[in-house]
């Protein structure tokens, strides 16, 4: 039996296709073309559709945390109160579920917590000049922090007149610009920074029930 | 069963090349054509993966250094500034290029000539091996510099940019072709256990890859339904391509070392069928508490426990296989990485199934943990027992031996203790580092700050193994200058303790 290639081929097609139909082929037929809905909040305005549209910068910035390989070092995804201390630590006020990813091109769920998750980054640091300032000398705001830097996303160049209102305030010496030279970011950090301040899964969904 | 005895693997002791007469000399001179029919493919498979290798060594410790020392003040500023050497760039290059630039070439080397050896016939169609292996090479060369220059997909095991995939899956369809028609070329009669391995492998992966090539980069399926696409590609690339590939090479050569044959058909071909059936499930294990239905993180458990069956069949298949022979260890290059490899084979599944389980899941998902578990499969088990495959493979290819056993010996300890270092210390630092993450009283900069001394520690292992991989990449470059001991007697750490044949 075991002797003849057709009788093995069709032995590795029924075992290898049992899984590709269980874990691919059903799971798509089953919850792979979800629709937003309307924010079932109270407060939520008519028309008001979750989760939200992922358009312009923000799709941008999508490519830019791509091509750096974010993903390696943080999450997208916050799992259920009972799991770990991923709501202990406010990562998210709920568990994400297969809708919160529905509107993204690519979906970084990732595998890694060598820097925190970034489900909700969005909720939690919302001023893109902290950001900018962050990407460009980690350490300038945390000193034990790991994460590489981002300066080649960001050009440092002669001030013209007032200077550039997006410049990076307030660096530390050893990251400070020359004197009569400012630090911007170039519209890649500007994408990226988009990026992640639309990273806001902390809507309501009818699926979910609240602190699940 | 005697059948199954007549064409297993047959001792070596009538490979040595002063001995045999009659009906042994021509078996012989028949293994040395077939041998001479792989030089070129093989040689050319083996010698472009021990060139990534080096690239993705090379990788892995920048990478690597870069975890504690993000800033590191006493190197050039261009490693720390560069965009192309940037941690999230250089990451992924370094698993991509020891993937599919070395163990899949090493793997496609191994292949070739087991499949002649087996099917007992010269290789046919070596152009088409050539081709592919260009077409290779130039595929992870594009998407290495793909992924360093910013064009990485950063879907895990699949970053090579869209427009360099399509290149490394022609290639592999190549292999598989040819692999059917080697298999055609043999004489009717018994399939040895390793060719079902290899015409599983070689089976199973073009249609991986070819399939989530279409749902992830052609036309994106929706949502997290990317996750579990991408977890049941990249786990069956380990599982269906390389673990098939390491334990068909396990199962050729430890009898054919020892000279003795595999203890029981009925145990490989039990093993062969349950590691097809449950390990192509187990994908959904990456996933433990993210944003998909539990039925399908719970059917991949599942799979993963049953997974028990193959590990354990083969673990007692080549335990019973080695009884009494043993001592072989201790003179046999090829043995000792392989027998090596085997056992760290046996350890990471039952590790790997430990890991499926919701209750550890909960500490070591997202640590280091999972990174050292990974290396434990693709270096101490799949990488151990390709380079044990080589130091067998070469010399009949070369024609000369290996022209040193204290760099045989250097190679082996130094990857031997590295390896064991780097497990320690992700093992153990990524638990302490899962512990702590799970206690929200413990600031987040605090757990960082904890895994800095084990990230040191992996860095040293790093070192180790880098010696290691330099000192074979030197004994490799001698060989294929054929700078070698003259063939006949092959190179051993010592003289074996009884005077019996069969040790390579």
């Amino acid at each position: 039996m075991m002797n003849r290639l057709p009788t093995l081929f069709m032995g590795m097609l029924l075992t290898f296709s049992s899984a590709w139909i269980g874990l691919v082929v059903v799971p798509w037929a089953f919850f792979g073309t979800l629709e937003p809905v309307q924010n079932p909040s109270e407060m939520a305005m008519p028309g008001e559709m979750v989760p939200p549209p992922v358009t312009g910068n923000i799709e941008a910035g999508l490519e830019v945390y791509a091509a750096n390989g974010c993903v390696y070092c943080h999450t997208q995804q916050v799992r259920p109160e009972r799991q770990g201390s991923d709501i202990k630590r406010g990562w998210g006020t709920r568990r994400t579920v297969p809708r919160d990813y529905i509107r993204e091109k690519r979906v970084f769920l990732g595998t890694m917590r060598t820097g925190p998750d970034l489900t909700n980054v969005g909720v939690r640091l919302q001023d893109p000049a902290w950001h900018h300032q962050h990407l460009y000398a980690p350490r300038s705001i945390y000193p034990n922090s790991t994460m590489p830097n981002y300066a080649f996303l960001y050009d440092v160049r002669e001030i013209q007149g007032q200077g550039s209102p997006e410049a990076i305030q307030d660096l530390p010496p050893e990251n400070a610009p020359p004197p009569g030279y400012e630090i911007v970011p170039t519209q890649e950090a500007r994408d990226l920074v988009a990026y992640l301040l639309s990273l806001k899964r902390n809507y309501p969904l009818p699926e979910v029930p609240p602190d699940f | 069963m005697t059948d199954v005895m007549k064409s297993s693997p047959q001792p070596t002791a009538q490979e040595s090349i002063l001995a045999p007469q009659g009906e042994a000399h021509s078996e012989l001179l028949r293994r040395r054509e077939i041998d001479a029919s792989c030089r070129v493919p093989v040689m050319t498979f083996y010698a472009s993966g021990i060139f990534w290798l080096l690239i993705g060594t090379a990788l892995a410790l920048l990478a690597s250094v870069k975890m504690h020392w993000p800033d590191f003040p006493w190197a050039p500023q261009y490693l720390v500034e560069a965009e192309w050497l940037n941690f999230g760039r250089v990451r992924p290059a370094h698993l991509n290029t020891v993937i599919y630039g070395w163990a899949t070439a090493a793997g496609v080397g191994t292949l070739i000539w087991l499949m002649a050896r087996l099917c007992q016939a010269k290789v046919v169609g070596t152009p088409i091996l050539m081709v592919a292996a260009v077409f290779w090479n130039v595929g992870v060369l594009i998407g290495t510099m793909g992924i360093l220059g910013g064009h990485s997909t950063s879907i895990e095991w699949l970053e090579i940019p869209p427009y360099a995939t399509p290149l490394l899956f022609l290639s592999y369809a190549m292999v598989a072709i040819w692999t059917v028609i080697m298999f055609t070329q043999r004489p009717p009669g018994h399939v040895y256990v390793s060719q079902w391995y290899l015409l599983g492998a070689i089976f199973w992966f073009p249609w991986l890859y070819g399939i989530v090539q279409l749902l992830l980069l052609g036309f994106p399926v929706q949502g997290s339904i990317q996750g579990i696409v991408n977890w049941w590609f990249a786990h069956n690339v380990l599982g269906l391509w390389f673990t098939p590939i390491g334990l068909a090479a396990a199962y050729y050569f430890i009898p054919k070392v020892i000279g003795k044959p595999v203890y029981s058909y009925y145990l490989s071909a039990l093993g062969f069928w349950s590691l097809a059936l449950f390990y192509s499930w187990n994908g959904g294990h990456h996933l433990i508490g993210g944003p998909l239905p539990t039925w399908v993180v719970t059917a991949s458990i599942v799979a993963s426990c049953m997974m028990v069956i193959p590990v354990l069949v083969v673990a007692l298949n080549h335990h019973l296989t080695m009884r009494g022979k043993w001592h072989l260890l201790i003179s046999s290059p090829t043995l000792r990485f392989i027998v090596f490899g085997a056992m760290m084979y046996t350890a990471v599944s039952l590790q790997g199934i430990s890991m499926s389980l919701r209750s550890l899941n909960e500490v070591t998902h997202f640590t280091h943990y999972t990174i050292g578990h990974a290396h434990w499969g693709m270096y101490a088990f799949f990488t151990m027992t390709m380079f044990g495959s080589m130091y067998y493979i070469v010399p009949r290819l070369v024609d000369c031996e290996w022209r040193s056993a204290s760099l045989i010996k250097w190679h082996f300890w130094a990857t031997f203790y590295g390896i064991l270092l780097m497990l320690l210390v992700l093992t153990v630092g990524g638990l302490w580092q899962g512990f702590k993450l799970n206690d929200p009283e413990v600031p987040f900069t605090t757990v960082v700050q904890s895994t800095i001394p084990w990230l040191i520690g992996r860095s040293f292992s790093g070192v180790l193994i880098t010696i290691g991989h330099v000192v074979f990449a030197y004994h490799f470059f001698l060989m294929i200058m054929r700078l070698g001991k003259p063939a006949g007697k092959p190179t051993l750490f010592r003289e074996p303790v009884e005077a019996e044949g069969g040790v390579a």
